[in-house]
């Protein structure tokens, strides 16, 4: 099954994502956040859906998913906000959050309503990979969803051949052990690490994110991989700067 | 192998599971790898036994209640987990993981707590066993539970406030799962209850299990029987109880009583009690009953008692209730209060507010004890962590 992120990735190098969180800084920000993005031209984005317990994430998603909660964010209104964004939007869309609301609003029915927006992949960190493939992958897969696995710099060789081998769209790679926002190793531990990646030489493109900020993680992530998302930087950047396109351009120029 | 206990995928029915980023995902599997052997070598159980008995103090005691026997209409007997050394049934888990932590070749631990106990209980393993400690504590049980705080930094941890959410112990257990997410190849994250990802449920309970197994033998020794016919617990994350059940579960005669926090009332919205109120969900790790909102997103319980004041409840407890095998019971804030008064009055033990939930329980089995049944109450901790919350509630003349 292939969608708008294969296609993506057979024409374009260098890829550049973005992630915001939806519903922050203001809960009617999610389209011109979209609209923005793409006319910045930013390849591909993620919307992160807001949870109370954002295990994987630092302090600047976590306060942004509070912030996001309190406006009155929830899967509902976001796909609601979406609907529609096909008329416009050409880009891929990734949505990214916990499984816990996503099981609450009902898998099936998230399935469904990600397809009739035209979202094409999906990343849920805290549902383990192998849970996926055994019970929603042939979902996701009549849906036209990817579901894009993360891999770390502790994940051994044949767990990443494994995941890589069962992975549609791309490996989201982790850039440090750590969560978002936070990267502790230097540069030589990272390049190290990501050159082990490539010499599994995976089936699947690798893209890699948590701790890419600027213009130089950005080149260093491109170097060794297909591209690098960026989220606690934009997030940051909307947050003191707003969420107009002139400002959002001017984030995405900075980067590239 | 009891059809009651975990399987082989890490479940308990639909509960339980390890539903952890993939960065935790090797930790989680090493730890699943080397969690039984270790602590079924002879080597483990050769020191934690001696670690218990000689450190902690084991066994503590059975006694039996004579006057709580005549009030409420059977034999009474109290499992005196707060005759612990530390205060409470926790230190028996701290000790059980650091050393596993210590045979995996980890010499950083961290921790959660809530009220306190956990944290202390485990800062004093890490003295003991030579370990770096750093526990997590919601910014808000920080100023809650100063004495606590000044142990755990005595003893040579470091309390580190957490800042995201309510900034209580939900928050807390979060950023000790992200530093283990930062920190995967030098730390262990020892939990205080049994809740987590698996293993954690099943290691925590296993842990735990020393109580009933004491219990077993000592309510022999009491009354020449084999087994009693209640065993009565208060359930936070819920490893007292999962200790205090752990050897009886099997026996299905024996009823088990787990007995949640109501706070200010089941359906008052003030309420810890995961299991009459909460609904199906993930948290921190594993598939289990919590509380939640509609779409999904974890409330903030409320509890007098800060160690049952937890939104979920250990995957074990969920299924045992599903399935019938565990009744569950909640007392509020007010008969916790009534009835650690009426310990202390009458048997002169003043109970830790958590297991004032348990002896609460009593009043409202009243009616089905017959007079010759026999019924163990575990009282998980002592009391003098909660004095300012008695003098406040009990004895406002004093304040
Ligand atoms: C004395 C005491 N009892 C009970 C609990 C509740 O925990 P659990 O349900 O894991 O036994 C705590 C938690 O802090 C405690 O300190």
């Amino acid at each position: 099954m292939k969608n708008r992120i294969d296609e993506m990735f057979e024409k374009k190098q260098n890829l550049l994502s973005i992630y915001f969180t939806a519903g922050f800084p203001k809960l009617e920000d999610t389209m011109p956040v979209l609209r923005g993005l793409e006319k910045s031209g930013v390849d591909f984005v993620e919307i992160g859906m807001p949870f109370s317990d954002p295990l994987a994430d630092g302090p600047v998603i976590q306060l942004a998913s509070i912030d996001a909660l309190n406006n009155g964010m929830c899967i509902k209104k976001l796909m609601e906000q979406i609907k529609e964004m096909r008329k416009e939007i050409t880009m891929p869309v990734i949505l990214m959050g916990y499984i816990n609301p996503v099981m609450h609003y009902g898998i099936e029915k998230f399935a469904q309503d990600a397809e009739s927006a035209g979202v094409d992949g999906v990343i849920l960190p805290d549902l383990p990979f192998d849970e996926y493939v055994e019970k929603y992958k042939e979902m996701f897969d009549s849906h036209k969803l990817h579901f894009i696995p993360l891999i770390a710099p502790q994940s051994p060789d044949e767990r990443i051949r494994h995941i890589d081998s069962l992975a549609e769209g791309f490996i989201y790679t982790v850039a440090s052990a750590g969560i978002t926002g936070n990267i502790k190793t230097s540069v030589d531990y990272r390049t190290a690490y990501f050159e082990r990646i490539r010499n599994l030489k995976l089936r699947n493109k690798a893209v890699i994110g948590f701790g890419i900020k600027d213009n130089a993680s950005y080149k260093h992530a491109c170097e060794h991989a297909d591209g690098a998302i960026i989220g606690t930087a934009f997030v940051n950047y909307v947050k003191e700067n707003g969420t107009s396109e002139e400002a959002i351009k001017k984030f995405v120029g900075s980067i590239r | 192998m009891s059809k009651y206990q975990v399987n082989e995928k890490g479940l308990y029915g639909r509960f339980g599971g390890a539903y952890v980023p993939e960065m935790l995902y090797p930790n989680v599997e090493n730890l699943k790898a080397v969690y039984l052997d270790i602590i079924n070598s002879e080597e483990f159980q050769k020191e934690f036994k001696r670690l218990m008995v000689d450190y902690v103090g084991r066994p503590t005691p059975l006694f039996y209640a004579s006057k709580l026997s005549k009030i409420f209409g059977a034999n009474i007997y109290l499992k005196r987990e707060d005759l612990a050394h530390t205060g409470a049934h926790k230190i028996n888990n701290a000790i059980g993981q650091a050393l596993i932590a210590i045979k995996m070749g980890k010499n950083r631990i961290i921790a959660e707590t809530g009220a306190g106990q956990h944290g202390v209980a485990t800062a004093t393993a890490c003295a003991l066993l030579g370990l770096k400690c750093r526990v997590y504590m919601g910014e808000v049980d920080i100023k809650r539970q100063a004495p606590n705080v000044a142990r755990m930094r005595m003893l040579g941890a470091e309390v580190v406030p957490a800042l995201s959410g309510n900034r209580t112990l939900k928050d807390a257990t979060n950023e000790a799962l992200r530093d283990w997410i930062s920190n995967p190849d030098d730390t262990f994250y020892i939990i205080g209850s049994a809740v987590g990802p698996h293993p954690y449920p099943d290691m925590v309970a296993r842990l735990q299990s020393i109580i009933s197994e004491e219990m077993k033998w000592q309510f022999t020794e009491h009354t020449g029987k084999a087994l009693p016919d209640y065993v009565v617990a208060c359930i936070g994350g819920g490893s007292n109880a999962a200790g205090s059940f752990y050897n009886f579960v099997d026996e299905e005669s024996v009823k088990l009583i787990a007995v949640e926090a109501a706070g200010l009332g089941l359906d008052s919205g003030e309420t810890a009690a995961s299991m009459a109120r909460g609904t199906e969900g993930i948290i921190h790790g594993s598939r289990t009953m919590l509380m939640q909102t509609d779409d999904g997103q974890i409330t903030e319980p409320y509890s007098i008692s800060a160690g049952l004041d937890y939104p979920g409840v250990g995957p074990w407890h969920s299924y045992l209730n599903e399935i019938g095998r565990e009744t569950v019971l909640a007392a509020t804030d007010q008969q916790a209060l009534e009835a650690a008064s009426l310990l202390t009055r009458e048997e002169g033990i003043i109970p830790a507010l958590e297991s004032a939930h348990a002896l609460a329980a009593l009043p409202m089995l009243k009616d089905k004890f017959k007079p010759t049944d026999n019924v163990i109450v575990t009282i998980s901790g002592r009391g003098d962590k909660d004095m300012a919350t008695y003098i406040h509630r009990l004895m406002p003349e004093c304040e």
